[in-house]
């Protein structure tokens, strides 16, 4: 946003304006309302606990409004361990949330399937949605998190704000498509 | 060695071996346990009577084995009951043999509820067919998968793709 100092108020009682460009106030804006759905399976939403809490402290970066509906969030992290039983519901809630949509897949379960490396696990839940930011780590210390959500938030910074609704990325996303 | 439950097992062993004779199989008592292995026809008998004549009133997991690719082996499969009796403060494991060209098995639902998930669980892992289950569904694994994932022929990493959602009403209208 450029501020033209011309435009700011002289006196305190008069009004101000500040110009900008349309899509840059959109994202500026998505950006720092990240209302996030925490999709915790396991250990690793705990580590989230501790990083919507006050000692690490998600609101600093505007993403500490949980939503538990997806109808109400921006952005699905998902926490823990993803089975082939869960995935169905998974994508749906995804499916629920409304566009502008993010993912972040969190710890080594979300992102690869982990150790558990077997007939019941999901090898990574991009797999199934579309993924903006892999955290690795088994869980990942708070201090990832937040380097997830800044990584995020440059990523939001630099997509046309009217990237989300275009064809769906992933080949697997297809195959649930009619579901 | 021997532990203070070792009297106690003794004594369960003999009293079992009066009353059910050759459908005794074998008696297994390493690490101070002890497991009896019994015929599958004598199975309902000796659990009804653990529980009710023993007072072995918690039966705590149900576990199949496969024994497909170990030395020695009665049949492929094994099914092992763990029965804890709160009063005495005692544990015996009752153990079968299965063939895997017959699959039935009665029930322990009517004696102890918590065989209710445990036999699913036995049936989605390794086939088991417990006659008499009032739910005989899977548990663990999705409603649409196919196969027992925990039999030793199954590809361990065959996951499968499910894309239904399931509500559960089924068990949540189960009798209690």
């Amino acid at each position: 946003m450029g501020i033209d100092q011309s435009l700011l108020p002289a006196t305190k009682d008069e009004a101000g304006i500040v110009t900008t460009r349309l899509d840059e106030i959109v994202r500026w804006g998505r950006k720092n309302s990240l209302w996030p759905l925490p999709f915790g399976t396991a250990c690793c939403a705990i580590e989230f606990m501790g990083v919507v809490s006050s000692k690490f402290d998600i609101s600093r970066f505007g993403a500490e409004l949980v939503r538990f509906s997806p109808r109400q969030s921006d952005m699905i992290l998902v926490a823990g361990t993803i089975n082939y039983k869960l995935a169905p519901v998974l994508k749906r809630i995804y499916d629920q949330i409304a566009e502008p949509k993010y993912v972040i897949s969190m710890g080594a379960c979300a992102c690869s399937g982990g150790f558990y490396d077997n007939y019941a696990t999901v090898q990574g839940i991009d797999q199934i949605i579309p993924v903006d930011v892999f955290i690795p780590g088994c869980p990942p210390r708070p201090e990832a998190i937040l380097h997830a959500i800044i990584k995020l938030q440059e990523r939001i910074d630099k997509e046309p704000v009217a990237r989300r609704g275009q064809p769906r990325r992933h080949e697997v996303v297809e195959k649930f498509k009619d579901n | 060695m021997t532990s203070k439950d070792t009297p106690r097992h003794d004594a369960l062993v003999a009293d079992l071996k009066a009353r059910f004779g050759a459908r005794v199989l074998d008696v297994d008592r390493s690490f101070d346990d002890c497991a009896v292995v019994v015929a599958k026809d004598a199975l309902h008998d000796v659990l009804a009577f653990l529980k009710s004549e023993r007072r072995f009133n918690f039966l705590m997991d149900i576990a199949g084995v496969d024994c497909a690719n170990l030395p020695t082996y009665r049949e492929r499969f094994e099914l092992v009951y763990v029965l804890y009796s709160s009063p005495d403060d005692l544990r015996v494991r009752v153990e079968i043999p299965v063939s895997e060209l017959d699959m039935k098995v009665p029930t322990a639902t009517d004696l102890w509820k918590s065989a209710n998930w445990a036999e699913r669980e036995a049936f989605e892992m390794f086939g088991f067919d417990f006659v008499g289950h009032p739910c005989l569904k899977r548990l663990l694994t999705h409603h649409e998968f196919v196969g027992h994932p925990l039999r030793k022929d199954y590809p361990i990493m065959g996951g499968q793709w499910c894309t239904s959602t399931s509500d559960m009403t089924e068990e949540l209208n189960e009798p209690r």
